[in-house]
């Protein structure tokens, strides 16, 4: 047990404190690293929970996919910090109204914990019995594909749909006059289609009667 | 307890020892290699050119959707992965309940497909 | 001496446990990596002999010391970090690259059972439950090392072989996934073992015949297993995928700024991760350790031989397909991802699901 303990403060502190460098931090791609690293140390944590289907989902969605996205974003904004810092007077009053909000519930969360009415909390996640031989990923598929679960499941689909038109309503912009491969016309060209044999009379040039069926390539 | 022992601590080990190789490496040629850097030399490489401002410049858009999507599909293989490994469990409901959230995303994805989302221009 | 004893008795078994750990990852890597110099003389010779040359053929007999020489050479080489990159990241990447690639073979079992009645139980280095999702972060985590060294190098061209990279990358990690997702339907297991010991029965078994080649997954997931070969091709940046390090066109990608052992770390992760792509296509479509036919010469020889020399045939292959194919264009390698492979597979997902469901085999 002593182990453990000793790998849950670890974690923990690494945790805490690459929070606290996300927020510090000036660059903001360092920023981003640091995200990744309090990441990878809720992994951690819940691996120690037992719960290591969730931890290394959290690595391949979050670390593998979402924060690419975040360094994406941050990578080709043009920060002006002196900019930045002018606007942190302005927006101060906002973000601390966030933090307070944010403090609140979770102060409401853990006292309800206390108060012992914690009928919200579902309890830990489904980590496998000490002996049992069940996974914990096979503990998950058990209850995620039945009542009432399989609602939530088939709401997650609809959120996913509507994040996936959103994406694209948002960003696609087709540019005027690109010129694309038809591998499909590309693959049905014959000569028959492609070639026009004109008759030149000798002695001068002519202009070809039509222009022959242009196929895109 | 046993879980941390058996299977995750032999992982940091293994980790441990192969950030040592790693560090090791990358330590060896700044305390053995000869160094003598100049202006030239630390420049960006440009083709031999002197860089013309900040290489971090705006990228497409396009990059970021290809981001977004990746995310979104990322997320349907991570609700398969249990239902894939409880298959037999989860019976002709599950199985049933699995097509429809497919089909959901399967609608998404033939919206991207007709709206040319997946066009590189 | 009490307290050294009384400290014996408390703690022996965790020092044993510790010392014990350390020299089988020792081990493992030392070996892992003194395959991989060989099988990276093996890429050249290949390349060479299609191109009708020799090849690296001066160290050692056939050259077969040549990446021992090459290694040498990149440690007395002058490290250069540009004057306008952000250092501490710049020289993190490639160590994060090195190390990541490293980290996926502590759940990669390589046999299993005995060899010459030296090694009992399964030869791995953590026989995880989820071994599989495992290494499918960290090879999701494998951008990031060459998306750092694209942005700390603060140069046009490793910028812009960072960002292809990585969007290529992406992409092919979704269909791996859903390549990844057809497998587990028909073991039903995350655990690796599990996968390889699930393919000792299958369709030549059914038939009545031993346990031999035709019982792996390569057969019955057919498509699946060129989708997954293609895609680990693309996912590790192979050509005809190597748009992020095109050398006629970005120079070298990523990698411009690097020199010394920072760029020798780039490449060792690219080839660790080579071949990690390589055991994986081993161990989910032909069978990992098994035999290719379960009769007398053949199940003689010990498992960790057969398995690699799978791998080295399945980086035979990789190698071919760099000697052979000529690079794709960027719009066609996002088709090839998007168009081709991702319909592809979501479509064998259910394909394979409505079988199992509705053609008697449920496990």
């Amino acid at each position: 047990m002593a182990l453990q303990a000793v790998f849950f403060y670890l974690f923990s502190f690494l945790t805490v404190a690459s929070a606290v460098m996300v927020i510090t931090a000036r660059n903001p791609v360092h920023a981003v690293l640091w995200l990744i690293l309090a990441f990878f140390n809720a992994a951690g944590l819940f691996v120690l929970l037992g719960a290591e289907f969730l931890a290394m989902i959290l690595v391949v969605v979050y670390v593998g996919a979402v924060a690419v996205l975040f360094l994406f974003v941050v990578m080709m904004l043009d920060v002006d910090f002196a900019e930045l810092r002018a606007g942190f007077i302005k927006n101060a009053p906002l973000g601390a109204m966030v933090g307070a909000i944010l403090l609140i519930e979770l102060v409401m969360v853990v006292g309800m914990r206390f108060a012992g009415t914690a009928q919200v909390v579902r309890g830990p996640a489904p980590a496998p019995v000490a002996g049992s031989t069940i996974s914990n990923t096979e503990a998950l598929g058990a209850i995620l594909y039945r009542e009432p679960f399989v609602f939530y499941l088939e709401i997650a689909g609809l959120i996913l749909l509507v994040a996936m038109m959103g994406a694209i309503v948002l960003t696609l912009r087709h540019k005027d006059g690109v010129k694309r491969q038809s591998i499909s016309a590309q693959n049905a060209r014959n000569p028959a289609t492609a070639i026009e044999i004109a008759k030149v009379p000798a002695g001068g040039y002519t202009v070809p009667p039509k222009a022959p069926e242009k196929v895109r390539s | 307890m046993d879980l941390l022992l058996t299977d995750y601590l032999p992982i940091a080990v293994f980790i441990g020892v192969a950030l040592f190789i790693g560090g090791a490496l990358m330590l060896a040629p700044f305390l053995v290699a000869y160094r003598n850097p100049d202006p030239e030399k630390v420049s960006a490489y440009e083709c031999g050119f002197n860089a013309f401002d900040d290489a971090r410049m705006k990228f497409d858009v396009r990059f970021y959707l290809v981001a977004i999507l990746f995310i979104i599909f990322d997320l349907e293989v991570v609700f398969l992965i249990p239902w894939a490994v409880s298959f037999a469990e989860a019976g002709e409901f599950g199985f049933w309940a699995m097509m429809i959230f497919l089909g959901i995303l399967t609608i998404g994805f033939i919206y991207e497909w007709k709206k040319g989302a997946l066009e590189w221009d | 001496m009490s307290f050294l004893s009384n400290f014996w008795t408390e703690w022996g078994g965790a020092v044993l446990w510790l010392a014990w750990s350390v020299a089988s990852s020792l081990i493992l890597l030392a070996l892992l990596l003194i395959i991989i110099a060989f099988l990276l003389l093996m890429d050249r010779k290949v390349w060479a002999s299609v191109q009708l040359r020799r090849g690296p053929n001066v160290v050692g007999p056939f050259g077969l010391f040549q990446s021992f020489a090459d290694l040498l050479k990149f440690v007395l080489k002058e490290p250069i970090i540009p004057a306008g990159a952000d250092k501490g990241v710049f020289l993190l990447a490639p160590l994060v690259t090195a190390v990541l690639a490293l980290s996926a073979w502590a759940v990669i079992p390589v046999s299993e059972g005995s060899f010459f009645g030296l090694a009992e139980g399964k030869w791995v280095i953590s026989d995880l439950n989820v071994g599989i999702l495992y290494v499918l972060a960290i090879s999701s985590l494998g951008v990031y090392g060459i998306i750092m060294g694209g942005w700390a190098s603060n140069s046009k061209y490793p910028f812009l072989g960072a960002l292809r990279s990585t969007a290529q990358m992406v992409s092919y990690e979704v269909s791996i996934g859903f390549v990844i997702v057809t497998v587990l339907l028909v073991v039903g297991s995350l655990n690796l073992t599990t996968i390889v010991n699930a393919q000792k029965t299958g369709l030549g078994t059914s038939l009545g015949m031993p346990g031999s080649i035709l019982d792996w997954h390569w057969l019955v997931l057919f498509p699946m297993f060129v989708v997954f070969f293609i895609s680990a091709l693309a996912e590790t940046n192979r050509p005809p995928f190597d748009l992020p390090e095109a050398e006629s066109e970005l120079v070298a990608g990523f990698m411009v700024e690097y020199s010394s052992t920072p760029y020798l770390l780039f490449m060792l992760g690219e080839y660790v991760a080579i071949v990690t792509m390589c055991a994986m296509t081993v161990i989910l479509f032909l069978g990992g350790w098994l035999p290719p036919l379960d009769v007398a010469p053949f199940n003689w020889v010990p498992g960790i031989i057969w398995f690699i020399a799978k791998v080295t045939f399945v980086f035979f292959m990789f190698a071919m397909v760099k000697a052979m194919v000529p690079r794709y264009r960027y719009d066609q390698l996002m088709r090839l991802g998007w168009k081709v492979f991702l319909p592809l597979s979501l479509a064998m997902v259910v394909i394979v699901a409505a079988f199992m469901q509705y053609g008697g085999l449920v496990r």
